[in-house]
């Protein structure tokens, strides 16, 4: 349905895209990841025709978008990152121009306008003008538009930005219902939404495709290796060589210090449960076992991973800043914005 | 061309939510009607002059009224029709919209298109405003019919030149004010452009005086239809058609 093959975009010296080739199946909603500015944006820019690609070729629904474009535009129904409203115009008026300027033939209009209102939930605000809305509303009525002309292709630049949890989960059920028969692109970077919503995710990185793959192998790829999270009061003493000693660990890295307790990072081969010999060996040594959980590796991890291989150096020390309370979420929080702000 | 009309109506909408369309329109109608009166009270001046002089009692009003005014007019034009354009792509451009228009099954074409027709039905509307002064002239007097048709026909056309090469001037800038001003110059050079011609050879200045966009209105409000200013017209709108559709494309290369 939606093809790309080694599209680059370059703006002067900046490459924005570089070579990047995936294809999307009928029915099928691919997720887009990647922190800001890793190129989302601008290669659904350039499937919906807005941008034309430096190199490469694009085809949605087997109408190249830029030598065919009108056809390939009349198949495809975009929600850019901003929902491109006009201000003066009432959602109902919106909705009648962008359904006239979609060429949906005047007899369907009213009743096209008037499910893609219902499933968006914007029927109440129908003779509200579209400046007046707030940003919840905007972005759905953004998403009327974009399903109003009954597209084979949606292209969903961040469809859930700026909703508040319920109207997410409205939202995240709304694109699970099109799926059926749409073929649906959508970019986030928020990642429990991939994992909710997409069959498969492609991670793109500073313009480049990291991987691609479903939810499930993505997170299951990467636990080739078993990491458990110590919590150990060492009195002062270096336990790292002491646990190195043990079967089956590969390596020790310290997580987190303070005030003599320390977090450790225990990684052992898959399929070596080494918990309870490195228990052993704590307590053995006289030292405190605060705490000892294995880690899940999760979506999140996944692209932190991918995304700071891509980049050699920085990042991976992003969870050493964290204190004792452990590499959680937060952790990986505070590294995802720390690159997304570059 | 659905299509191109669905954008000319949202076009014409535009103006009027704003404040635009009911400024140009109202500041329009009094500056038209200031000259109005200023053109009529010339005209009686000059009858009541020839009255005393035993000449011909009744003065053209076709060549001594409705010639000066319709002149006036552009001059007038020249100032306000920048103000119609100068938002036409910059606001889009600002407000994202553009992304709504380029992503739509339209060609560049088409949403100039749109956009040129929707200038021209406010303007159209602008110059139907002094139909009303016109027909109080057949009320009391008995002006001809021809010149006045062509006076409108040339109007329209020179019109449509200034907002054609408006829109081209706004397609390429995000800012208003400088598609605006951009806009105001371009249009005041091409007005004074045969100014020059006058210390030049005989050549320079016939090209000169050709290009001068004012030049070409007068044989229209004589009276006179000439192809020449028709195709004059008709170039320039094409031309700043042209250039807006091929500006929206470079844009699109540029990012």
């Amino acid at each position: 349905m939606v093809e790309v093959q080694h599209v680059t975009k370059r703006y002067g010296s900046l490459t924005a895209v570089d070579d990047i080739s995936f294809r999307v199946e009928r029915g099928e909603i691919l997720g887009f990841l990647g922190p800001n500015g890793a190129g989302k944006t601008t290669t659904m820019r350039i499937l919906t025709g807005y941008l034309p690609a430096t190199e490469g070729l694009a085809r949605v629904a087997g109408f190249d978008v830029f030598e065919q474009s009108v056809e390939a535009k009349r198949r495809t129904g975009y929600l850019p990152e901003t929902p491109p409203l006009y201000p003066e115009m009432t959602v109902i008026e919106y909705l009648r121009f962008v359904a006239r300027i979609n060429g949906v033939p005047a007899s369907d209009r009213q009743t096209q306008i008037g499910l893609a209102m219902e499933r968006t939930n914007v029927a109440d605000m129908a003779d509200r003008y579209c400046g007046t809305l707030s940003k919840g509303y905007r972005q759905r009525v953004g998403l009327a538009q974009a399903i109003l002309h009954n597209p084979e292709v949606l292209i969903l630049d961040e469809p859930t930005a700026g909703l508040d949890p319920r109207q997410i989960i409205e939202t995240r059920k709304l694109i699970a219902e099109l799926a059926g028969d749409h073929t649906i692109i959508l970019s986030t970077h928020i990642l429990p939404e991939v994992s909710q919503t997409c069959q498969r995710v492609i991670i793109i990185n500073r313009g480049r495709v990291v991987a691609v793959d479903t939810p499930g192998n993505l997170t299951a790829r990467l636990q080739g290796s078993q990491t458990l999270y110590l919590q150990v009061d060492t009195q002062g003493a270096d336990p790292i060589s002491s646990l190195e000693g043990v079967a089956g660990v590969v390596s020790v890295t310290v997580a987190a210090q303070q005030d003599g307790v320390a977090g450790y990072h225990v990684e052992s081969g898959s399929g070596d449960d080494v918990r309870r010999e490195v228990s052993r060996t704590i307590v053995a040594n006289g030292w405190g076992l605060l705490e000892l959980r294995p880690q899940q590796m999760s979506l999140e991890d996944v692209f932190l991973h991918l995304t700071t291989e891509d980049e050699a150096a920085g990042g991976s020390e992003a969870a050493e800043d964290a204190t004792l309370d452990g590499p959680d979420e937060d952790a990986g929080e505070t590294a995802t914005e720390e690159r997304t702000d570059g | 061309m659905g299509n191109i009309m669905a954008l000319a109506q949202k076009e014409l909408r535009a103006y009027f939510v704003s404040p635009i369309a009911y400024v140009v329109l109202g500041l329009f109608a009094v500056l038209f009607g200031v000259f109005y009166v200023a053109s009529l009270n010339l005209m009686v001046q000059l009858s009541m002059g020839q009255f005393g002089a035993g000449g011909p009692q009744v003065v053209n009003i076709n060549e001594f009224m409705i010639r000066p005014l319709f002149g006036n007019t552009s001059v007038v034009l020249l100032f306000m029709l920048p103000m119609l354009t100068m938002r036409s792509y910059a606001e889009e451009k600002r407000s994202g919209t553009m992304e709504l228009l380029l992503t739509s099954p339209l060609t560049d074409l088409q949403i100039v298109m749109g956009k040129f027709l929707g200038a021209m039905a406010l303007y159209a509307l602008m110059l139907s405003l002094t139909l009303i002064h016109i027909g109080v002239l057949f009320w009391y007097g008995e002006p001809e019919w021809a010149p006045l048709l062509s006076g409108y026909l040339g109007l329209l056309l020179m019109g449509g030149s200034f907002i054609s090469i408006g829109l081209a001037i706004s397609s390429m800038t995000k800012n208003q004010i400088v598609a605006g001003v951009a806009t105001f110059a371009v249009l005041l050079l091409f007005w004074v452009i045969n100014w020059i011609g006058d210390a030049s050879g005989t050549t320079t200045q016939a090209v000169l005086a050709y290009l001068s966009i004012l030049e070409h209105f007068d044989d229209f409000s004589k009276g006179v239809i000439d192809t020449t200013h028709l195709t004059y017209y008709g170039s320039f709108i094409t031309l700043g058609l042209f250039l807006t559709a091929k500006s929206m494309d470079s844009e699109r290369w540029n990012g």
